[in-house]
């Protein structure tokens, strides 16, 4: 067997596999960390301070809740069926890592450049849905079922406006692989949230709710249908659904960061007198590093005092890491990392302010009812998305075949957008009369 | 490329076990995931012959049966919830208000 | 070589789980194995080198036909269901004539060794770009069809609303 021929062989696989590897190895971590992220958010917000007892500032927390669901007992209820409860908290974790495949964390990193890259995300996003239904089903429950039927359906619904809001972005972009768009939207030197505001806000909104975050979260929240599908699920079952949620999350920013604010590109990447802003992840981990050496003298315990240390030591690391490729000589293999490393950092960076933002957005607004949720997916957003998308198509055709200026195409499909927006919100908040006053709910 | 021969047999042992669940089972639902099988078989052939002649028909007449077959799984099992609300059955022998 | 690996793990995987549809007694767990099918028979269109029909499959099929019918076997599962008789008395009959037709089939596939059976196919470059093609010809070739199967579409979306409402 030569050695070589076998190397050969497996080459065009290696590096995804490598890639594949590193994503699914470091993905329940990052989840993980992103549960406290939220919960120190959520305390700022509430003007508290969130986890601080495990390790200096909370930092092990993910570490110690990991363990607990880990080691927690496995209870399945007696007349659910074991093959299907089993089976349903897998399905929803695979189809939230599968998604992650097609997506470009960096210029290099990609596990699979797919043609239709867009799509199968899109698909595989959809599939997702199985999980919920059948594990909601499998535990043989009545608010397991319940909760497991309306989560569906608002997937359901708002799958449809966020897929109608993604056909929008690619309508500009023309491409359905996700390296094609991110090229596109750096070729044409605007980000296409820039280009397609609107698209962007019925994304923000679809997505919120396709990942039941709230203000959309009546399938599961805590004082509803007591947990929704997951009522019957305890220990690490339950941290698989809960995994997959929030990978659920990093996919949907990531699509939007790919879609709409420009991939991997540095803002302003086209103008030169701006290029000072390639030094501004290297500025911002080394002001991250102060900031930790400056809190380890004040920790209360000596372990903690080391640890506040030693993260500050690794921020400043990475900080070292990004500014190495900025003042080799222009020449060097290690400039040449640049587009890769700085590629990967702008990436995370978008996608860490979308999430935010999906934060902020949880807890300033109350929960939605879900009729309320209903009305507005099918009633303002799929309307207002195939708005958009005609929308789009004219202005491209306008500027493509008649010549119109592309800042005045887009600027009055824009406007018109909105004024279709604001004649659906009218039409919506008119009391109906009749027959139509006497819905289910008795009210609009 | 396998032969196309593969794909054909393929296509026909899918088509033979739609077939069997058509015609043996009692369930109305199983009746009509079975015949999802048998669209699906005749895509797989569809396609196959496609990438023979090396002509994007094939796929074109494959993508108008997915929506067929949406659209008939749809309304299919409209009849089948509207039916189950008025006899509380979903068996097909159970099914013979017509019958004389 | 790869492609032969591919195609056989595809094929067993649709065989097996079509034959798992037909043979549950759970209709859930049917509509699970239907899903795998529907699966398995992405991955054959995938290897047929037909990406957007892999997509389609993948987003239609799986992701919305199965659903739905999980969704309806959830509103008209009967628990007594468990404990029927789950084929039909004619079975037999039926076996024995599902057999005679496969035997035809595959009768007229053996007769074809030699000529239709091992053909070269064309290259692929013929196919490519996919979605490119497939939107030229669906826009262009066969506008007519795409739009009577929009209307169709309509029609489902009316009659399936129609048939779920309530009688006031």
């Amino acid at each position: 067997m030569d050695v070589n021929a076998i190397f050969e062989a497996l080459r065009p696989y290696l590096f995804p596999l490598l890639f594949a590897v590193v994503i699914v190895a470091v993905l329940p971590l990052v989840a993980g960390y992103i549960v406290l992220v939220e919960r120190k958010v959520m305390a700022d917000m509430q003007v508290r301070l969130g986890p601080m007892r495990v390790g200096p500032h909370g930092l092990l927390q993910p570490i110690a809740d990991a363990l607990k669901l880990l080691i927690k007992e496995d209870i399945i209820p007696e007349s659910a069926d074991k093959f299907i409860f089993w089976g349903a908290p897998l399905i929803s974790v695979t189809c939230a890592m599968l998604a992650l495949s097609a997506l470009p964390i960096g210029p290099f990193f990609q596990i699979a450049d797919l043609n239709v890259g867009l799509l199968f995300i899109l698909g595989v996003s959809a599939l997702g849905i199985f999980g919920i239904v059948l594990g909601g089903w499998a535990s043989n429950s009545h608010y397991s079922l319940l909760g497991a039927l309306r989560s569906a359906a608002q997937l359901v619904s708002y799958e449809t406006s966020a897929g109608m809001a993604v056909v929008g972005a690619l309508l500009l972009a023309g491409t359905l692989s996700t390296r094609g768009i991110v090229q596109t939207q750096s070729d044409v030197g605007a980000w296409f949230i820039f280009v397609a505001p609107i698209g962007f806000f019925i994304y923000l909104v679809a997505s919120i709710a396709e990942t039941n975050r709230a203000p959309f979260d009546m399938p599961e929240a805590e004082s509803e249908l007591v947990a929704g599908y997951m009522t019957e699920y305890s220990g690490f079952r339950w941290a698989l659904y809960f995994l997959a949620e929030y990978t659920n999350m990093v996919v949907v920013a990531s699509i939007a960061t790919t879609l709409f604010l420009g991939g991997w590109t540095r803002p302003f990447a086209n103008t030169s007198w701006l290029n000072i802003l390639d030094y501004f992840p290297t500025l911002m981990m080394l002001g991250i590093a102060g900031y930790c050496f400056y809190r380890a003298p004040k920790q209360p315990v000596q372990v903690q005092k080391m640890f506040m240390a030693a993260v500050g030591l690794l921020c400043a690391l990475v900080a070292l890491i990004l500014l190495v490729p900025l003042v080799a000589p222009a020449d060097s293999l290690l400039a040449s990392a640049k587009p890769g490393i700085h590629g990967a950092f702008w990436f995370l960076f978008k996608v860490a302010s979308y999430i935010y933002v999906f934060m902020w957005l949880r807890f300033t607004f109350p929960r939605y009812r879900f009729d309320q949720l209903m009305k507005l997916g099918w009633q303002f957003l799929l309307p207002l998305s195939i708005v958009n998308v005609a929308g789009i198509a004219v202005a491209l055709t306008l500027s493509r075949t008649l010549g119109w200026p592309r800042i005045l195409c887009f600027l009055l499909t824009t406007i018109l957008t909105l004024a279709a927006a604001a004649w659906l919100v009218r039409v919506s908040e008119k009391q109906p009369t009749g027959i139509a006053a006497e819905g289910e709910f008795g009210d609009a | 490329m396998v032969p196309i021969g593969h794909y054909l047999f393929l296509s026909a042992a899918l088509l033979g076990i739609g077939i069997v669940g058509v015609v043996t089972r009692r369930n109305v639902i199983i009746i009509l995931m079975s015949v999802e099988l048998i669209l699906n078989a005749v895509n797989i052939n569809l396609i196959a012959f496609s990438r023979l002649v090396g002509s994007v028909e094939g796929q074109i007449f494959a993508l108008f049966i997915i929506t067929d077959a949406a659209a008939e799984a749809a309304v299919g099992l409209g009849i089948i919830i509207a039916f189950f609300r008025n006899r509380e059955t979903v068996l097909a022998d159970e099914m013979d208000i017509l019958k004389w | 070589m790869l492609d032969s690996v591919t195609f056989y793990i595809f094929a067993t995987l649709a065989v097996v789980s079509g034959i798992l549809v037909v043979t549950r007694r759970n209709v859930v767990h049917s509509a699970i194995f239907l899903a795998t099918a529907l699966l398995a028979t992405a991955g054959i269109f995938l290897t047929l080198h037909a990406e957007f029909l892999f997509i389609v499959q993948i987003i239609v099929y799986t992701g919305g036909i199965t659903v739905l019918y999980v969704f309806v076997i959830m509103l008209v599962n009967l628990d007594v269901a468990l404990h029927q008789v789950q084929f039909n008395r004619q079975w037999l009959v039926a076996l024995l004539l599902t057999v005679v037709l496969g035997a035809q089939v595959v009768a007229a596939l053996a007769l074809s060794r030699g000529t239709l059976y091992n053909m070269p196919p064309a290259p692929v470059t013929q196919l490519e770009p996919n979605t490119e093609q497939v939107a030229w010809g669906l826009f262009h070739t066969y506008m007519l069809p795409f739009e009577v199967v929009s209307v169709l579409l309509l029609v489902a979306m009316i009659g399936a609303v129609v048939m779920s409402k309530k009688r006031v």
